[in-house]
């Protein structure tokens, strides 16, 4: 269970997140939506400690890692897989060697294990016979997919997805939304999506955040979120200029 | 009044904020290079680009700077009656400053500014975060190896340099100006002593730390943008030929 305590985080002048509370349920997929500019990959960059807070914890298992020591640190950071908005593989290597990085770096495990476990990975996400491009030769929706198989490798309790679908065409989306789904349940790790492509975002999640205004406005299962009265979940939805959410 | 001093206090303390963050991180970059496991492979790399792919540039460079030498030495030494001391002259002005200097310059143009533009795009593109999330340390990963590498390569550099500088000049002196080839090569022979190898190598070692310092900082602190990237990539050039040139007097004092 991830749980976030009142967290606040400024970039200079700039109040990004003010007190924001809220729980993930393990092994399920909770998306936080919310305009652009709003604070959603910052909020997820908290949940690993990629960015470390002002103020407020983030609890993952009740331990706070807000207030790890950077072993610990590097250690819990291990529970977690991230596929990064532009998938961030490294361009110095090819797929198969991406996807290989974490094994290699963190393990001790074979070669020959390795390239098991790789191949495997790139099948489950429909990239068998790539590994051997590099990421530049690949187009949007294959680093994505590359990225999730690098993401999977290391089989995490908790993948973190940075907008997964954002620059795709709707079709592409779709597969990589349908993807998502798939190794969930394949894996049953705790998914956490940020993203604002809705309604596409809602078939995929069993939990849906509005992040607005620096706080998170509503929080609830799906088909819950899609019916509420609350006027910053029904002006997101319907995309409307005028209402309670500041436009920037 | 109140107002402009408190400016100059925040610029101040901004930029020894600043100074503490490079220092820091220059000592987490040391702690772990000598820290197991040691990235064999990643050092041979940047052996390789750092070392091997500068080699070019640093041969022109020193070729043409030990002809400029034997010019500019028969031209001061002519006045003196001493164009027999040519040799030694050059010598001493390659060993001692003009190749560690010179050679740390073509490489900071050559591999430094890479690194940052290296460093600072994967910050852009995330990759650097990529590594934090896979609980990879990117300064073991990125940093350390290029330290060591260019600790190594530099002084190699740095030696070719002074060779192809002294027979550049030994060609201008001896083949095209007349000084006798046996005076060039016995007073540099009779003036040279080891101390001054030594301590010229011993520069091109710290210039090697101060390249490989301020561009991986610059690069891994650069802001996500392209003008960030090219902004980290100018910096490091300009702020590495200026620590070079700054520590240079320093350790010249020191080793004289």
């Amino acid at each position: 269970m991830i749980r976030v305590v009142d967290l606040y985080k400024s970039f200079g002048n700039q109040q990004v997140l003010k007190g924001v509370n809220m729980e993930f349920v393990t092994g399920k997929i909770t998306t936080i939506v919310g305009t652009s500019g709003c604070g959603k990959t910052v909020l997820l960059k908290h949940l690993n400690a990629l960015l470390l807070p002002d103020r407020g914890h983030v609890l993952v298992d009740s331990v706070d890692i807000t207030q790890l020591r950077q072993k610990e640190l590097y250690e819990m950071r291990g529970r977690f897989g991230v596929l990064f908005q532009g998938a961030a593989l490294l361009d110095s290597m090819t797929i198969f060697d991406n996807v290989a990085f974490p094994l290699r770096e963190k393990t001790k495990t074979s070669e020959t294990q390795i390239r098991h476990k790789v191949e495997e990975r790139l099948e489950q996400v429909g990239l068998e016979g790539m590994g051997y491009k590099y990421p530049a030769e690949l187009s949007g929706g294959m680093k994505k997919r590359a990225g999730l198989a690098r993401a999977l490798v290391m089989d995490p309790e908790i993948v973190l997805f940075d907008e997964p679908t954002t620059g795709l065409d709707p079709v592409l989306a779709t597969s990589i939304h349908q993807l998502i789904v798939r190794t969930q349940q394949t894996f049953g790790f705790t998914g956490v999506v940020v993203s604002h492509t809705i309604p596409q975002v809602f078939e995929i999640s069993d939990y849906v955040a509005i992040l607005a205004n620096g706080i998170i406005e509503e929080l609830k299962p799906t088909k819950e979120f899609q019916s509420s009265p609350n006027p910053v979940v029904q002006q997101f939805i319907r995309g409307e200029t005028e209402g309670p959410i500041q436009v920037l | 009044m109140l107002l402009f001093l408190s400016r100059i206090g925040r610029y101040t303390l901004s930029h020894l904020a600043a100074m503490g963050r490079m220092f820091l991180f220059l000592l987490s970059a040391l702690a772990l290079s000598f820290r197991p496991p040691a990235k064999i492979r990643l050092i041979l790399y940047h052996i390789k680009t750092i070392g091997v792919d500068s080699l070019s540039v640093v041969v022109l460079s020193g070729f043409f700077t030990g002809m400029v030498m034997g010019f500019q030495g028969y031209y001061s030494l002519r006045k003196f009656n001493a164009e027999s001391w040519l040799g030694s002259a050059t010598a001493l002005g390659l060993l001692r400053e003009l190749g560690p200097v010179l050679s740390a310059f073509m490489v900071t143009g050559r591999t430094g500014s890479a690194m940052a533009a290296e460093l600072g795009t994967m910050r852009a593109t995330e990759q650097i975060d990529a590594l934090y999330s896979m609980a990879i340390n990117p300064i073991k990963y990125l940093v350390s190896p290029r330290i060591i590498a260019s600790l190594i390569a530099m002084p190699l550099l740095t030696a070719i340099f002074d060779v192809v500088g002294i027979y550049g000049a030994y060609l201008v002196g001896v083949g095209l100006l007349g000084v006798s080839s046996g005076s060039y090569f016995s007073g540099m022979e009779s003036s040279v002593v080891f101390h001054d190898v030594y301590s010229g190598l011993i520069k091109s070692v710290s210039f090697g730390l101060i390249i490989t310092w301020v561009c991986c900082y610059k690069g891994f602190h650069a802001p996500p943008m392209a003008t960030g990237v090219s902004q980290a990539t100018t910096e490091s050039v300009v702020l590495s030929f200026v620590f070079i040139l700054v520590w240079d007097y320093f350790l010249t004092a020191i080793m004289l």
